[in-house]
């Protein structure tokens, strides 16, 4: 309990950390934000109405970034995300971040965690059917097919997805997509080629990762034991061998946990998935600073927050952690 | 150091080898020559499929892709080479100093990696461009900077390591400089540790750049890059598969070839 406490007062000390940085990063990139939105022959007053709207200034006082980081992140904490430098509302009101963000936080999240499902689904029961085989030549076809699959960009590996399944099996519209709102259903269907495309080098990775440990456990004195108690080759391999063996592979998924959530967020360009990452890369092109901050520090809190929880399982699978 | 051992060649050198230098050697080549000029376009040569006259077909101007492709090779490997030195040089440099000294720096820098590291490094990337500006000095800089934690980390270690040793020790009693050790009596001792992570980091770099490429946020035009291209010919995928199959083999080529290259020579040792 005491170590909880402690594993969560970092979590918070990093997240503001990285929400002062993320904040004042782009408070010193050079440019005229307010110009850039009324335009060049605007009146001071409506100058001074969207720096005001923006939070750079108050009563034609300018802020200082201390207060205006102050203000912005007792916005977020109550769900105002502050507004767009670059999409308007209306005539006279800028766009809200929150607005903005609207529904496309749930498109990236399942993305990644059909990718997580489908690494742990596929990985973990090849890794053992490989550490068990005695096949030279299947051993070496798996060697050579993981070695390639971990060689290939995910961003080319979707474009080839989309090729094979969508225009030339026509299993899917390619850039198509249903919203979670209308068809479950049909919203995950669209998913599942992104979400395969991220999977496969990781699922190569981790499969190799998944042998390589089970080859070392099973030379351990403990797996001579418990042969020589008289387990069977099974008990031996899943009771024993296959336990301890994933110890290391659990970090490693916690690991990768951080590269699936990027991998989404390509991939969303590939298929044309409308997630944060297709609305990141567009407002990082648009230097739409709100809304990049704020998406930082969305996906940082969901990283480290699965640190968090890896850590937890860490502790449920191998209790000798915790008795240190 | 250990001795080189002779005649220790294993298939996976040898391909690796095969594979990484036909890469180089065209991307070099690329910079000087091509086959046909990268930005002619032909409108009665638009989307011609792999032929002799064309190996790899044109795309949706007319120009031959594979004359592009050497050019975008050259620049991503060229990129990568570069993000490696980068940080690569400032990875030995913190490691070397945080490891062998220890203290409140170490305790700071150690923190920050930790940060970087668990953080997605084409993300951090990207926030680099946002801030930067995009363009290829820039890539360099911002992948450079994402990468040196990796490095960080695997230097100090072995500084760690090697700084209590006995031969570290009495070349301190004979009275050697600080600098003098770190660099002449510990660095040359850590560099076939250094190495593998050096590679990994090689093709991380490949990896990265093309993707941001890709996403229009890396190599901007006119420059060739194998990402831009991917993105360009996924707009063409049905009339013309092989434009986008071209630069994507292309980096698995120079990928594949790389990680083999890598896993002969830690076999050979």
């Amino acid at each position: 309990m005491r170590y909880l406490g402690k594993k969560l007062f970092t979590l918070i000390i990093t997240l503001f950390l990285v929400s002062v940085a993320a904040f004042l990063a782009f408070q010193i990139v050079p440019g005229d934000v307010v110009g850039s939105i009324v335009g060049e022959d605007a009146s001071p007053e409506r100058e001074q109405q969207v720096a005001e709207e923006l939070g750079f200034m108050e009563n034609g006082k300018k802020l200082s970034p201390a207060v205006r980081y102050t203000r912005w992140m007792k916005g977020v904490l109550q769900g105002d995300f502050g507004v767009s430098y670059r999409y308007s509302k209306s005539m006279n009101e800028q766009m809200p971040v929150k607005e903005l963000i609207g529904d496309k936080l749930p498109v990236t999240l399942w993305l990644a965690v059909i990718s997580m499902v489908f690494i742990i689904l596929v990985s973990i029961p090849l890794g053992v059917v490989w550490a068990r085989c005695n096949n030279k030549y299947l051993d070496a076809v798996l060697g050579v097919i993981t070695q390639t699959a971990m060689a290939v960009p995910s961003f080319f590996l979707g474009i080839i997805l989309t090729f094979v399944f969508g225009i030339l099996l026509k299993a899917f519209v390619p850039g198509g997509y249903v919203s979670y709102k209308e068809n479950f259903g049909g919203f995950i269907g669209y998913l599942v080629f992104p979400a395969l495309a991220v999977a496969i080098p990781k699922i190569a990775m981790t499969a190799r990762f998944l042998r390589n440990s089970m080859l070392t456990e099973m030379k351990s004195d403990y797996v001579r034991t418990a042969y020589s108690k008289g387990c069977s080759k099974r008990r031996v391999m899943y009771g024993h061998v296959l336990r301890n063996a994933m110890m290391p592979v659990v970090t490693f998924l916690g690991m990768i946990i951080a590269e699936i959530v990027a991998g989404s967020i390509v991939i969303e360009q590939v298929f044309g998935l409308p997630g944060v990452g297709r609305l990141l890369i567009s407002s990082i092109n648009t230097r739409d600073f709100p809304v990049v901050e704020i998406l930082i520090l969305y996906i940082t809190f969901v990283v480290i927050f699965v640190y968090f929880l890896v850590d937890i399982l860490y502790r449920i699978i191998d209790p000798r952690i915790s008795e240190k | 150091m250990k001795k080189k051992s002779n005649g220790k060649w294993n298939q996976y050198l040898i391909a690796g080898l095969i594979m990484t230098g036909l890469a180089v050697l065209l991307g070099i080549i690329g910079f000087f020559w091509t086959p046909y000029s990268t930005t002619a376009m032909s409108a009665t040569e638009k989307f011609m499929a792999p032929s002799w006259k064309h190996w790899f077909g044109t795309d949706n101007f007319g120009r031959d892709i594979f004359s592009r492709v050497m050019k975008g090779m050259g620049t991503t490997i060229v990129i990568a080479a570069f993000v490696v030195l980068f940080s690569g040089i400032i990875g030995i440099l913190l490691g070397a100093v945080t490891g062998y000294f220890g203290g409140i720096l170490d305790e700071i820098v150690m923190r920050i990696t930790d940060a970087v590291n668990g953080f997605p490094s084409i993300l951090l990337a990207l926030v680099m461009i946002s801030l930067l500006g995009k363009g290829r000095q820039n890539v360099i800089l911002a992948l450079g900077i994402v990468f040196v934690p990796s490095y960080v980390r695997i230097v100090r270690g072995e500084f760690i390591r090697l700084r209590d040793a006995d031969y570290i020790s009495r070349a301190r009693l004979m009275g050697v400089g600080k600098l003098r050790i770190l660099f002449v009596h510990i660095l040359p001792n850590i560099f076939s540790v250094f190495w593998v992570s050096v590679m990994i980091g090689f093709n991380n770099a490949i990896l990265a750049e093309s993707g941001m490429s890709y996403l229009g946020i890396g190599v901007q035009p006119p420059d060739a890059s194998l990402g831009k291209m991917l993105s360009d010919a996924q707009s063409y995928l049905q009339t013309a598969p092989w434009y986008a199959l071209a630069p994507g083999l292309t980096i698995v080529w120079i990928v594949l070839g790389f990680s083999l290259f890598s896993e002969g020579i830690r076999r050979r040792t």
